[in-house]
C-alpha cells in the first residue's frame, strides 16, 4: 500500500480528498464497476481517504469472476480429448469450476496453453492442423473485438480446426440488473475507463436517464479516481443525474466504430449466466449463426452449461455491494488465493483477492503521513 | 486483464486487407506484434492503448507516460510477459 505522499500528483490527490470532504454532506454509495479500479482502490487506500459517509461497493466489473462455473466445466472437459488444445488467458487457469480448475487440468496432462491474444491460438491452429485448438474466449467489451477478429480471421482464412468457448458478457447491462434489484444500495456509478473506449458513452447515458442515477467514466490512477468521487458525489448533491465523461484523455464519446463493426459483424446480443448473479437479460454476446461453425458448444456437442455451482462462495453478494470482502465469513481462512472458494479470491481483478492482498495482511495501517489515519 | 497497456508503434507492415492491419509495438523494453486495424489512425511513432494484442486507441504520449507507470505500480504488466511469443511448445 501506497502513502499519499507516494502518489504520482500528490497534492492533486490531497486537494481533491480535501474538496471532497467539504462537498459531502450526507452518506452516499457509490460503485466503481471495473476491476482495476478496485485494485488501484485499495493498493492506494483510496477508500481511506474518502469521508466516512462515502462509501464504495466494487462492482462487477471482472471478466474471471463473472466466468459460469460451468463454463470452466466444459473447458476442463474438453482439456480431456486427446486432439484438443485449449488456450486461455492466464488469469483463467487457477478459477475453479465445480470439476476443479485448468491448472489441474493441466498437471493432468491436458493440453492447455496461455496465450496474450485470441491471435496466438489462431495461429497455433495453422501451426497444428492435426489438433483441434479452442480458445476459452471470455471478457467484457474491451476483449470482444479482439475475440470478434479471431473468429472473423478464422473463418476468412478457412481455418476448420479452430473454435471458440465464448464466455463474453455486457456491462451495461449488469450496471441496469444491479440498479433494479431490490438489494441495490448503488447511488452512483464510476463507469470503466477503457471498456467505454470501445462502447462509447451512450449505453451509460440512457442509464443515467433511465434510472437517474450519475454515472462517471473514470480512469484508474489515483488522483483519477478521487476526480471521478468528487464529479459523482458533486452530482448526487445537487440532485442531477448525468453522465460524465472524466477521462476524456483516453474515451471520445462515439467509442472505437471500427471495433464496434466487428463486434457487431460476429456476436449477437443474448441472455448470459454471470457467475454469482445468474442468468441476465441481453447481458452477453454469442456467435452469430454465420459463425456458429466456429462455436466449442457445438463443435464439442457441449449442450448449455450447468448453472449455479457455488455453494460456500458468496461472490453474488460482494459484487452486489450487499457483503464486504472481508465480511465474508470464509475470508481468509477456509477461501484464501492458494485455495479459492470461488473466482473473486483468486483473480487478479477480484474484490476478494484485493482485499486479501492490501487489507488482510496489514489491516489497521494508517493512510496518510500526515497525521489522519 | 480488462486494463489496457499503452505501448509505442515501432513499424506497420503493408497488408491489403484492413482488418489484418498489424506493426510492431513497443512497451518498455518488451516488443510485441500488435493488431492495428481498430486504431487506424495511430501511424509510426504514435501511442496506442493495446489490449490483447490489438490496439484499441490512439493516445497522447503523456496520457501513455501516466498509464503505464500507474500498471507498472500495480504489478499489472505481467499481461505481456505471460505469453506466446515466442510460439508456444508442446508440454513435453
Amino acid at each position: 500500500m501506497k502513502f499519499i505522499e507516494e502518489y504520482r500528483n500528490p497534492a492533486a490527490a490531497h486537494a481533491l480528498a480535501t474538496e471532497l470532504a467539504r462537498t459531502i454532506t450526507r452518506p452516499w454509495t457509490l460503485m466503481e464497476v471495473c476491476g482495476g479500479q478496485t485494485h488501484a482502490i485499495l493498493r492506494f487506500g483510496i477508500d481511506r481517504l474518502l469521508p466516512p459517509s462515502l462509501r464504495l461497493i466494487h462492482g462487477p466489473g471482472c471478466p474471471v469472476c463473472v466466468t459460469p462455473a460451468g463454463l470452466i466445466d466444459q473447458a476442463v472437459s474438453l482439456t480431456k480429448r486427446p486432439e484438443v488444445i485449449l488456450c486461455s488467458f492466464g488469469d483463467m487457469l487457477r478459477v475453479p469450476g465445480r470439476q476443479g480448475d485448468l491448472m489441474h487440468a493441466k498437471a493432468a496432462g491436458g493440453d492447455v496453453r496461455v496465450v496474450y491474444s485470441p491471435l496466438d491460438a489462431l495461429a497455433l491452429a495453422r501451426r497444428e492442423p492435426s489438433s483441434e485448438v479452442v480458445f476459452f474466449a471470455i471478457g467484457f467489451e474491451t476483449t470482444a473485438p479482439a475475440n470478434a477478429m479471431a473468429a472473423h480471421q478464422a473463418m476468412a482464412g478457412g481455418v476448420g480446426n479452430f473454435s471458440l468457448l465464448v464466455s463474453q458478457v455486457l456491462v451495461g447491462p449488469a450496471m441496469d440488473f444491479i440498479l433494479r434489484s431490490p438489494d441495490s444500495q448503488v447511488q452512483g456509478f464510476l463507469a470503466a475507463g477503457h471498456v467505454a473506449a470501445v462502447t462509447g458513452v451512450d449505453e451509460l447515458e440512457q442509464l443515467c436517464r433511465n434510472h437517474r442515477v450519475p454515472v462517471v467514466v473514470t480512469g484508474f490512477e489515483p488522483v483519477d479516481l478521487l476526480d471521478g468521487i468528487l464529479r459523482c458525489v458533486r452530482q448526487l448533491e445537487d440532485g442531477r443525474a448525468e453522465l460524465e465523461n472524466a477521462y476524456a484523455r483516453a474515451v471520445r464519446p462515439a467509442g472505437n466504430a471500427s471495433a464496434l463493426t466487428m463486434i457487431r459483424r460476429v456476436f449477437e446480443v443474448i441472455d448470459r449466466e454471470w457467475r454469482g448473479l445468474g442468468i441476465l437479460p441481453a447481458s452477453g454476446l454469442g456467435l452469430r449463426a454465420e459463425y456458429a461453425v466456429l462455436d466449442a458448444a457445438n463443435r464439442f456437442h457441449l449442450g448449455p452449461p450447468p448453472m449455479g455451482g457455488d455453494e460456500e462462495c458468496q461472490g453474488g453478494r460482494v459484487m452486489l455491494g450487499t457483503l464486504r470482502p472481508d465480511q465474508c465469513p470464509a475470508f481468509g481462512t477456509r477461501c484464501r488465493p492458494e485455495h479459492p472458494l470461488g473466482a473473486p479470491m483468486v483473480s487478479s481483478e477480484g474484490a476478494c483477492s484485493a482485499y486479501f492482498r492490501f487489507r488482510a495482511q496489514n489491516p489497521a495501517q494508517p493512510r496518510i503521513a500526515d497525521g489522519r489515519s | 486483464m480488462c486494463l489496457a497497456i499503452p505501448g509505442e508503434v515501432l513499424t506497420i507492415d503493408t497488408t491489403s486487407d484492413p482488418w489484418n492491419r498489424t506493426g510492431r509495438v513497443r512497451f518498455g523494453t518488451i516488443e510485441k506484434s500488435i493488431n492495428l486495424a481498430y486504431a487506424p489512425d495511430a501511424g509510426v511513432g504514435d501511442h496506442v492503448l493495446v489490449h490483447v494484442g490489438f490496439a484499441l486507441q490512439k493516445i497522447d504520449p503523456e496520457e501513455a507516460a501516466r498509464i503505464w507507470d500507474i500498471l507498472r505500480e500495480m504489478e499489472e504488466l505481467q499481461d505481456l510477459e505471460a505469453t506466446s511469443e515466442p510460439p508456444l511448445e508442446r508440454p513435453s
